[in-house]
């Protein structure tokens, strides 16, 4: 590989990390452009005047005219679209119909609420996922300890398939109103966070253990595994040293998809457990017909989803070098 | 993936556990939707003012609603409608999906990589996520929910669709029915839409399940059904407030929810198992079979304190065993040898003869269940069965050297070569990374690889298969090996590599008086390098001679039988090539008296009872066999039954 760079520019390859970069970045860009897109294009997507529709049928159309006016809806249709992009890049998002505060700022107070569960649950699933998964693998591999492996495959097959907002029903009933040992809804110190971080996380956690698990067995029957014992290493670094990495590029992989999803698991969340996120100013929203408020919305529901996934992207290369060699 | 086919996976769905009870569930479910609204209506739509938001009771099983409904019959009733709208919804997100994962195939290359990097786009965002910003354009309510989710779903229909439709087109028999001059709707109908039916339609029986979640997610959040119609979200949006009062209101939908949802979920899992949709890598263990029971055989005698001149390794009655229900069985048994140093002893038999795992009994690698035990196993004069565990692993660790058979997989791709053979110095010798690595580079250099400095920094899969092999051994090299043991080190390497390998190999053994154990089927390669040669049949050593005796010395018809099996070896190159008739032993059924005696022209009814027992040959080795070959003048046993009766 081009590790020894020769002096003349022509013969230079760059290094396979920087092209990897270069080209990741690249499809950002033309993702980002994509998001703008289709945020600005919503607008003009719903059928009849939606200024009309947000104001209600019974507003005097001198009202209905000065918020097009203000939404610069009687522009022409690329300068409307010149001005989202502009407004997207600087972070001005337009007012809401319904609160006349810029969208910029109502995001800004709810969004860090939103990262925190987010956030939090995404922490969980990792840190009860790899171990778990890992340490399951390792007892029950060779068809070793079959009782193990069979209350494992079922406790994470039933967390795998109640979707979160239901097993968050079932916390508050558990948790709040049967036992009342945790609040049910608000934004009350870190108490209130338990339960919608527990209904984010128990699911994708049950899936990705699950993954670690048949990854970890797969790696443990590899022959550079069997190296490694040839070696005497000992247990500690023949599963942290050995087999981890190994096992993480599928892992993280997969935990993009988890964590995307766990996303949109926090617009159902937050509303069961009324917490002040992003995802209740979606859901208060939509019914109202606040659109700038759901164009910034998809702009940041969307920014986060590409967001992960160059992240989860990059790390897979620091984790796997390799992965930076194939082309994608 | 022909229709046929299609049957059998759903009928092999129905044949496994899970997929029996999923289909089990949906038959109930599709049942309530039948028979509830029908049957309950009046029940579910019922308002009693005088029972509202009432626990359970006899009269209602499930407590009432706000409006005093009765919540079981509701529940039920709103089977129908969380149903059809799941199934509309996968049904909009099949089409739209299955055509979007087709265009790339129809259109042009360029056009096609455009739409495949949108579809590849989309699937990154989750559906619900989708969905609900799909309703803000559709509108609030069913219809809008419907199509918000069907569209949601359609990236993944067509992330599915694009290999599958690529594959179709470019086969050969679509290719063929073109050459026929088959028209392109006819293609599609008789040819590519019959071989992507069977995939998708299980695709779709799982994206019901996901339908069925995703609509009451939206419901509940108020987006979907509008009361006073209700599914299952909609139960759920208007029973949370007063979960307090009767959680049933808010559990009873939930849990409907889930068993629907899973019903569809699993059995298309089922039917996608079965049908090879998604294939599982799985660990293949030799004879694995139940638990394993108590360890019948016990090591006999007390081990000698190593005496000066002892040999390098000595295996005395070494038996591998796995458990199954009739007993243990025993790829390897009673196996003795000793090993002498700066020797190459070669270890050769078929394949399934008990080799590896006898190079596994003493490296201590024998694969779970299986167990390895001697009355005597020393290294060096240590006896290593009565070690504790962490010294047995660093007499192990720094005085035995393992190469194995593919290089191309004996190394860790995730991590520098450089580091993985500094880790034995780190490990055993206590060293710092740095001097460790030092070290490592040494050992590369030693083992001719240029640039080893550079070379170290690299992964794996920057070398070529001679490099990696040659890395196994610098890595073997690392400690102080009193024994190398290579298991079919060259097999797979190009010839020029092979020899490479070897040598280093001989090396070893004369520059640090390594013995090295070589186990090859490859007679050849042993014969030409190794001073003793151990033959290895159904688990046992059945000879033990000098290699210089192998050509023309063989006492044993099975080893007599080897030598003339290998081509550039036997005489006369005019004959056909000499196969040994019959099947090598089942370990876990092994003949009685002499293994080899089914196969063995020289066989009489001795042999078939009793088993002979390794003893002194004239050639100056061992043989176990009742009509051992004693001199160079005898007819070759594939000459047929002349030699029958030839007194031992």
């Amino acid at each position: 590989m081009a590790t020894v760079q020769l002096p003349t520019a022509a013969r230079w390859h760059a290094p396979p990390w920087l092209r990897f970069a270069v080209r990741r970045l690249a499809r950002l860009a033309v993702s980002l452009l994509l998001l703008v897109s289709a945020a600005f294009a919503m607008i003009h997507a719903i059928p009849g005047d939606p200024v009309r529709a947000a104001l209600g049928l019974t507003a005097p159309q001198s009202l209905v005219n000065a918020e097009r006016r203000e939404l610069g809806l009687d522009r022409p249709f690329w300068q409307q679209y010149l001005a989202f992009i502009h407004g997207a890049v600087t972070g001005h998002l337009g007012t809401s119909i319904s609160t006349k505060l810029p969208v910029t700022t109502l995001i800004a107070d709810r969004l860090p609420a939103t990262m925190k569960i987010a956030g939090l649950a995404f922490v969980t699933v990792l840190v009860v996922a790899l171990p778990l998964g890992m340490s399951v693998a390792a007892l029950t591999r060779n068809g070793r300890r079959p009782r193990t492996e069979l209350v494992f495959g079922g406790v994470t097959g039933v967390f795998a398939s109640i979707p979160d907002f239901l097993l968050g029903v079932a916390l508050v009933f558990v948790f709040a109103v049967t036992l009342k040992v945790l609040p049910v809804a608000g934004d009350s110190g870190p108490a209130s966070f338990v339960l919608p971080v527990v209904a984010l996380a128990a699911g994708p956690a049950a899936v990705l253990a699950r993954i670690v698990r048949a990854e970890t067995l797969r790696v443990l029957g590899e022959d550079y595994m069997r190296t490694a014992r040839a070696k005497q290493l000992p247990a500690r670094l023949i599963y942290l040293r050995h087999a981890l990495p190994n096992v993480m590029t599928a892992t993280l992989t997969l935990s993009g998809l988890l964590l995307s999803s766990l996303l949109a698991g926090t617009v159902l969340v937050e509303t069961i457990f009324a917490l002040p996120g992003i995802g209740t100013l979606l859901t208060q929203s939509v019914p109202n017909k606040d659109y700038p408020v759901v164009q910034g919305l998809a702009l940041v529901y969307g920014g986060l989803v590409l967001l992960i996934n160059l992240v989860v992207d990059a790390l897979i290369v620091i984790v796997d070098p390799r992965s930076a060699l194939r082309d994608r | 993936m022909t229709p046929d086919r299609q049957r059998s996976a759903w009928a092999g769905a129905l044949r496994t556990p899970t997929g029996a009870a999923a289909a089990v569930l949906l038959v109930l479910v599709a049942l309530v939707a039948i028979v509830a609204p029908v049957a309950l209506h009046g029940a579910a739509s019922r308002v009693d003012v005088a029972a509202v938001n009432k626990g359970v009771s006899a009269s209602h099983w499930l407590g009432t609603d706000g409006l005093g409904r009765d919540v079981l019959a509701r529940t039920l009733v709103a089977t129908r409608l969380s149903l059809e709208l799941a199934l509309l919804a996968t049904a909009i997100g099949t089409v739209t999906g299955v055509a979007l994962g087709a265009l790339p195939t129809v259109l042009g290359r360029n056009a096609g990589r455009l739409v495949s990097g949108l579809i590849n786009l989309l699937v990154a965002f989750p559906g619900l996520l989708l969905a609900i910003f799909l309703v803000v354009i559709f509108g609030v309510g069913e219809r809008g929910a419907v199509l918000a989710i069907g569209l949601a779903s359609a990236p993944s229909f067509a992330r599915f669709t694009e290999p599958l439709a690529a594959s179709v087109a470019h086969s050969d028999y679509v290719a063929a029915a073109r050459l026929l001059g088959v028209r392109r709707h006819r293609i599609t109908t008789r040819h590519v839409l019959p071989n992507v039916a069977e995939p998708l339609l299980i695709l779709a029986t799982i994206a019901v399940g996901s339908a069925l979640l995703a609509f009451a997610g939206l419901s509940f959040l108020g987006f979907g059904v509008q009361p006073p119609a209700y599914d299952w979200g909609q139960m759920l949006n208007s029973g949370l407030p007063d979960i307090y009062i009767n959680p049933a209101a808010a559990l009873a939908p939930g849990i409907a929810v889930v068993i629907a949802g899973v019903a569809f979920n699993f059995f298309g899992e089922a039917a996608a198992s079965v049908a090879g949709v998604r294939v599982e890598q799985k660990w293949i263990v030799p004879h694995r079979r139940a638990d394993l029971t108590a360890r019948d055989g016990q090591p006999a005698g007390t081990p000698d304190v190593g005496a000066a001149g002892a040999p390098v390794l000595r295996v005395d009655g070494l038996t591998v065993a796995f458990p199954s229900p009739a007993g243990p069985v025993t790829p390897v048994t009673d196996v003795s040898f000793d090993l002498d140093a700066g020797q190459i002893t070669g270890l050769v038999g078929e394949s399934g003869s008990g080799k590896s795992l006898t190079a596994a009994g003493i490296g201590g690698l024998v694969p779970h269940p299986g167990t390895a035990w001697a009355r005597r196993l020393e290294l060096a004069g240590i006896e290593l069965q009565q070690l504790p565990e962490a010294r047995r692993k660093a007499v192990l660790g720094t005085g035995l050297a393992t190469v194995f058979q593919d290089p191309m997989s004996a190394l860790n791709p995730a991590l520098r070569v450089g580091g993985q053979l500094a880790e034995v110095g780190e490990v055993h010798y206590g060293m710092t990374r740095r001097a460790a690595l030092k070290r490592a580079v040494e050992r590369l250099h030693a083992v001719r690889i240029s640039a080893p400095e550079r070379r170290a920094r690299q992964y794996p899969q920057e070398f070529s298969g001679g490099m990696r092999q040659r890395a196994v051994i610098g890595m073997g090299l690392m400690g102080e090996p009193a024994l190398i043991l290579a298991d079919e080190p060259t097999t797979g390497l190009d010839v020029a590599v092979q020899r490479q390998v070897l040598d280093l190999l001989r090396q070893a053994c004369t520059d640090r008086r390594a013995a090295v154990l070589l186990i090859s089927h490859d007679i050849s390669v042993v014969a030409t390098l190794a001073r003793r040669v151990l033959v290895m049949y159904g688990g046992r050593i059945v000879e033990d001679l000098p290699a210089r005796s192998l050509l023309a010395g063989a006492a044993h018809p099975y080893t007599r039988a080897l030598v003339a099996s290998v081509p550039d070896m036997a005489a006369d190159r005019g004959q056909p090539l000499a196969t040994i008739p019959g099947r090598p032993p089942d370990p876990a059924a092994p003949p009685s008296g002499c293994a080899f005696h089914p196969r063995c022209p020289l066989a009489d009814a001795r042999c078939g009872t009793e088993r002979p027992s390794l003893e002194p040959s004239p050639s100056g080795g061992r043989v176990a066999c009742w009509h051992p070959r004693l001199s160079a003048g005898h007819k070759a046993p594939a000459a047929g039954s002349a030699g029958k009766g030839v007194p031992g």
